[in-house]
């Protein structure tokens, strides 16, 4: 198996930096999910997601997004296929050791704990030494922009603000995949656009690999590389299509032509799956 | 006002909150007067419309005493008051610990085992349901230490309160924090105690305020029916005996006693409740508009 994969990445081309792209960091084979109600929620969903690479899952409401989303973090077993994490190391019961960070549509945060004390919390469960904990939790803070609100309580924190806070506690055990479940769907728009932004920079600069769900086609096409389209009833991989445009993306491509075409497309794309 | 501010990674523009400070009146918030001052005024008028009700009409003392007369009975009878109300109070503060650290330990017993909580939880409903007052005098029949009977009794009424607060609390914690704790692997230990028992903090001071003047009603009840004299009695006794000899005053003084023990015991308990949720709980916040 390992030497199957060894041979596989010395035919592959050459990676433009040093880790190689091409190594999909999960791998999902005929993946199907049947909840106990009967419902079948996601029908044979095979998926590759290259290491840091941005991928959006779009798709209608229904279509298993967050299902697949749950299932890659362990919330919940595929009722059928694999899921495959082709480096992980794993624990002594054969678990992968997941190494990731999950955002959920609400910011689900502790609203007896401090930002600080949220922000912790991975650390402190994985039993990290409380000083070194501190020291990541706020330099995580610091690089979601909250600086100085160390000791506000959640109530204190506009919705932004805690969304903030949710990515923060997300990035701290400094995962190589964050999975995010629609994080931005609840906040207005001025606010989803900067988060974007935000979101786009700390990506570039850490460099982690991001699955990101969503139904809106803009948001889908300004953040990803490429996005997966899905359709409804049963949930299966309608479309996979790459969005060539470069990074840094930042307001000048959020209205440039090539941005408004790409968009034109992936729309057509969704239209088809919710159609068929 | 306190003005914080945050300047976002691009620095563009920010995102403020205003924390609003309240004028005091004498170290007290200047909206907390009115809430002592209205309803003491109204006390006052009252205390004062019976003294004069008594002393115009001569109705007798021992058929109803102005509360002159009961507070002059309060200070001289004052010996024999309060040493009942100290054997009352034991006997409700330790009912209180004793459901307390009963009912939040079974609560969490509750909340680990979903079979343990369907075997069990109808018993504790048979429990509270069951009238003190019926069950009483067969606790008091079977058990020779009169006072660990009425420790009985009163922990009987002020068990149930904590345990099905607590309870509901403990199954109240956010699912999708659940499924974040199970994320990180956490342990069932670790989700008890940073997830489940802060998230049933409030249900179970909720359950501990109602608890609190039930295990007081408790210890009367169980004295009344006891009704065993002596100077280490409670003061339920004082109250039959009071009646007994036809010391109106003195009834009346000793439940005056009771009242004021059930209130401050409300007071505590809320003052606890207070300070444990008023970093983050919205019951313990004001509305901000």
């Amino acid at each position: 198996m390992n030497a199957l994969r060894a041979r596989a990445e010395e035919t592959a081309p050459p990676a433009p930096d040093e880790t190689p792209r091409d190594k999909p960091v999960v791998a999902l084979r005929q993946v199907s999910k049947r909840f106990s109600n009967g419902t079948l929620a996601v029908k044979d969903c095979s998926l590759a997601v290259e290491r840091q690479s941005f991928v959006s899952l779009l798709g209608p409401s229904g279509c298993g997004k967050s299902t697949v989303l749950r299932m890659i973090a362990g919330l919940g077993e595929p009722s059928a296929g694999v899921i495959d994490w082709p480096s992980a190391t794993y624990d002594a019961a054969g678990q992968p050791m997941r190494d990731l960070g999950f955002v959920f549509q609400e910011p689900t945060l502790m609203p007896w704990a401090t930002a600080l004390k949220n922000v912790m919390l991975p650390l402190k469960l994985a039993h990290v030494a409380k000083s070194e904990a501190v020291a990541r939790a706020r330099e995580a803070l610091a690089s979601v922009g909250l600086a100085g609100f160390e000791n506000a309580y959640p109530r204190e924190l506009s919705g932004g603000m805690k969304m903030r806070v949710s990515i923060a506690r997300a990035i701290v055990t400094r995962p190589s995949i964050l999975l995010m479940d629609e994080p931005f769907a609840a906040l207005d728009e001025i606010t989803r656009f900067k988060l974007n932004n935000d979101l786009l920079e700390l990506w570039q600069r850490q460099r982690f690999t991001v699955i990101f769900v969503t139904h809106s086609v803009f948001e889908s096409v300004y953040l990803s590389e490429r996005i997966v389209v899905m359709a409804a009833r049963p949930g299966r991989v309608a479309s996979d299509m790459t969005i060539e445009a470069p990074y840094p993306r930042d307001e000048a491509f959020r209205t440039s032509t090539l941005y408004a075409d790409l968009c034109r497309r992936t729309s057509h794309a969704l239209g088809e799956a919710i159609a068929a | 006002m306190t003005t914080i501010e945050v300047t976002s990674l691009h620095g563009t523009d920010a995102e403020i909150i205003e924390v609003p400070r309240e004028r005091r009146v004498l170290g007290l918030p200047a909206s907390f007067w009115p809430k002592i001052l209205a309803p003491l005024a109204i006390g006052l008028v009252v205390l004062a419309v019976w003294e004069a009700v008594v002393r115009l009409n001569h109705i007798p003392v021992y058929i109803l005493p102005g509360p002159i007369l009961i507070a002059q009975t309060l200070v001289r009878d004052w010996d024999t008051l309060s040493t009942s109300l100290w054997v009352t109070l034991e006997i409700t503060f330790m009912a209180l610990t004793v459901a307390v650290a009963l009912g939040v330990f079974i609560s969490v017993l509750f909340s680990q085992s979903k079979w343990v909580e369907l075997s069990f939880f109808p018993y504790a409903v048979i429990l509270q349901v069951t009238p003190i007052v019926a069950i009483a005098p067969l606790i008091i029949i079977y058990v020779s230490d009169i006072r660990i009977a009425l420790l009985i009794c009163a922990w009987i009424v002020a068990f149930f309160p904590i345990l099905s607060n607590t309870t509901l609390g403990l199954n109240s914690a956010d699912h999708n924090l659940i499924n974040l704790f199970q994320l990180y692997g956490a342990s069932r230990g670790q989700v008890l105690r940073h997830l489940r028992l802060p998230a049933a903090m409030p249900y179970f001071l909720g359950g501990l305020r109602i608890s609190g003047g039930l295990s007081l009603i408790g210890a009367i009840v169980a004295e009344f029916v006891a009704g065993t004299g002596g100077r280490a009695s409670g003061l339920a006794y004082r109250i039959l005996e009071s009646g007994y000899q036809l010391q109106i005053p003195r009834m009346f003084a000793a439940l005056l006693l009771i009242s004021l023990t059930g209130i401050v015991i409300f007071l505590v308990l809320s003052l606890i409740s207070h300070l444990c949720l008023r970093k983050w709980h919205e019951s313990a916040i004001r509305r901000e508009n």
